[in-house]
């Protein structure tokens, strides 16, 4: 047997964006198993449910994360709206639609710049971050915010897009889809850039089932899920396919996000086009009581919030599990065999979100 | 295979202008619905509380009867959610954001003396016609005692 020797890796390394830590079972530069641990960014976020009502709370599950913000609050709303038997205005909807998809953007765009930065590709990163730019520019111009929004709440959504405003967004996508355009043949085609993706991390579908991964990841090896599929908010009018890829590597995820990101641009065209008139928000009376099991689909993968209220303003329970936690197990496989000069790479195209993960 | 695609996109940007503003020499621009700071028109605020029970970070404190308003600004997240619950709609969400402080310390708007006056003349009119009215009551009431002895 060769000797075997653990590498502690993370919780702070300059690839990755937040913290987690894992040990590298190595043998020469092979990994032959990788043990994570998390846990460094626990700050308790569910357990405020005894201390804010459910109203506030909103404003918390937003604060779960910085780049999957919009989606926390977007499904701990849909949960109580659930539970309390609320219909949501049509346009509430939609704008809901518009800002989850605009989020989602922002975050394949982020995720982008982050594994050029990952492979050592520095302009290119700023290219992605670059062009993320826009995003957040538009985001700041229809909600206030820049990552958190602040425009959900139970019953609907506190701000309206007006025709000037959709007429920003529409100008935005398009000029964003043109710099994509120019920037997506390096990530596909250049020879460096590809010799370090193609074959790197093989995570086999059957694998990828086990594991029960979720989001990006799992199309990435072939699994058709997608919970938008589901039709919550808009996404049942609005017409749009499931990007999977067979070959289950890291080319195939960084394919899947990029073509994500057009089929984002083309949900928000629609949105755009069909955003009804009516009214924001429905009005809500009482307190939540019973229990109510939401999946929606972040950026990252299927999450899932979980709410059970008493009848009080004060919830029992609120539990989100996030795409991250599903992905670990995941990673840990695509792990097993890889070169020690590819961890960072490899941890990076699972998308980890250690603050959702550790809320 | 392509190599060395992204040469001629890293040319253009030699002679491009930067993408960011070098604020501070520059001003920040800010969209009208950016989420700056938390403002209040002082001379409107009845001192209800209800912006108080509303902050899910506990970053307010009011006083009805000082007429003061106190926010800690490196508690707040500007959520927005007091500016929602405001009954007078005398709290709002400004753009710009804080400046940095030394220290922390909340800070505490107060009333304006003539805001103050005229509250203070208000409760005086309310107390003199509740007092009045009590006054008017007791009197009816003794009328109909008198009334009912007669009888």
């Amino acid at each position: 047997m060769k000797k075997r020797s653990i590498v502690p890796y993370g919780p702070q390394h300059p690839v990755l964006p937040e913290p987690i830590h894992l040990d590298l079972v190595i043998e020469d530069e092979k990994i032959v198993e990788a043990i994570p641990s998390i846990g460094f960014i626990h700050r308790g976020l569910e357990s405020l449910t005894q201390k804010r009502d459910f109203n506030q709370m909103v404003y918390v599950a937003e604060r779960v994360c910085g780049i999957c913000s919009f989606g926390h609050g977007f499904g701990y709303c849909e949960a109580v709206e659930d539970i309390m038997d609320v219909e949501v205005p049509d346009r509430a909807k939609y704008l809901r639609t518009i800002w989850f998809e605009l989020s989602r953007m922002h975050s394949h765009f982020l995720w982008l710049g982050l594994l050029a930065d990952g492979f050592g590709f520095e302009n290119l990163f700023y290219q992605c971050w670059r062009i993320r730019e826009k995003i957040l520019d538009v985001l700041e111009l229809t909600t206030g915010g820049r990552v958190i929004f602040s425009v959900n709440k139970i019953g609907g959504v506190m701000k309206d897009i007006t025709p000037e405003m959709a007429g920003a967004v529409l100008d935005m996508i398009h000029s964003v889809k043109k710099e994509l355009d120019r920037i997506v043949p390096t990530f596909m085609e250049d020879y460096s850039v590809v010799s370090r993706l193609k074959g790197v991390g093989v995570l086999t579908k059957q694998q990828a089932h086990d594991l029960g991964c979720a989001g990006p990841f799992a199309r990435a090896s072939g699994i058709k899920t997608d919970m938008r599929k589901l039709g919550y908010a808009a996404y049942g009018d609005l017409d749009f396919d499931i990007i999977t890829s067979d070959d289950g590597d890291s080319y195939a995820r960084c394919y899947v996000r990029i073509n994500e990101i057009y089929q984002s641009i083309n949900i928000i065209r629609q949105a755009v086009e069909k955003l009804p008139e009516g009214e924001l928000a429905a009005a809500v009376k009482g307190n939540p009581k019973g229990e109510s099991f939401v999946r929606i689909e972040q950026p990252r993968g299927e999450a899932i919030y979980y709410v059970s209220g008493n009848g009080s303003p004060h919830l029992d329970r609120m539990r989100v599990r996030t795409p991250t936690f599903a992905n670990l197990a995941g990673l840990c496989e695509t792990l097993k065999g890889a070169d020690y000069a590819d961890v960072g790479l490899l941890i990076l195209t699972i998308d980890p979100c250690i603050s959702c993960t550790e809320r | 295979m392509a190599v060395m695609k992204f040469i001629p996109e890293a040319l253009k940007n030699l002679f491009k202008p930067p993408v960011t503003t070098s604020y501070p020499f520059e001003p920040a621009e800010y969209p009208e619905r950016s989420r700056g700071h938390i403002g209040i028109d002082i001379d409107d605020c009845i001192g209800c509380g209800m912006c108080v029970r509303a902050c899910p970070l506990g970053a307010l404190k009011v006083d009805k009867n000082a007429g003061t308003w106190e926010i800690d600004r490196f508690d707040c997240v500007v959520c927005g959610y007091c500016a929602e619950k405001c009954p007078k709609k005398c709290l709002h969400v400004i753009p710009g954001y804080q400046t940095p402080e030394g220290e922390k310390a909340s800070a505490l708007y107060k009333k304006s003396e003539e805001a103050l006056r005229l509250e203070a003349e208000k409760k005086a009119e309310a107390a003199r016609k509740a007092a009045e009215a009590k006054a008017a009551m007791e009197a009816k009431k003794k009328a109909e005692e008198a009334a009912k002895t007669e009888a």
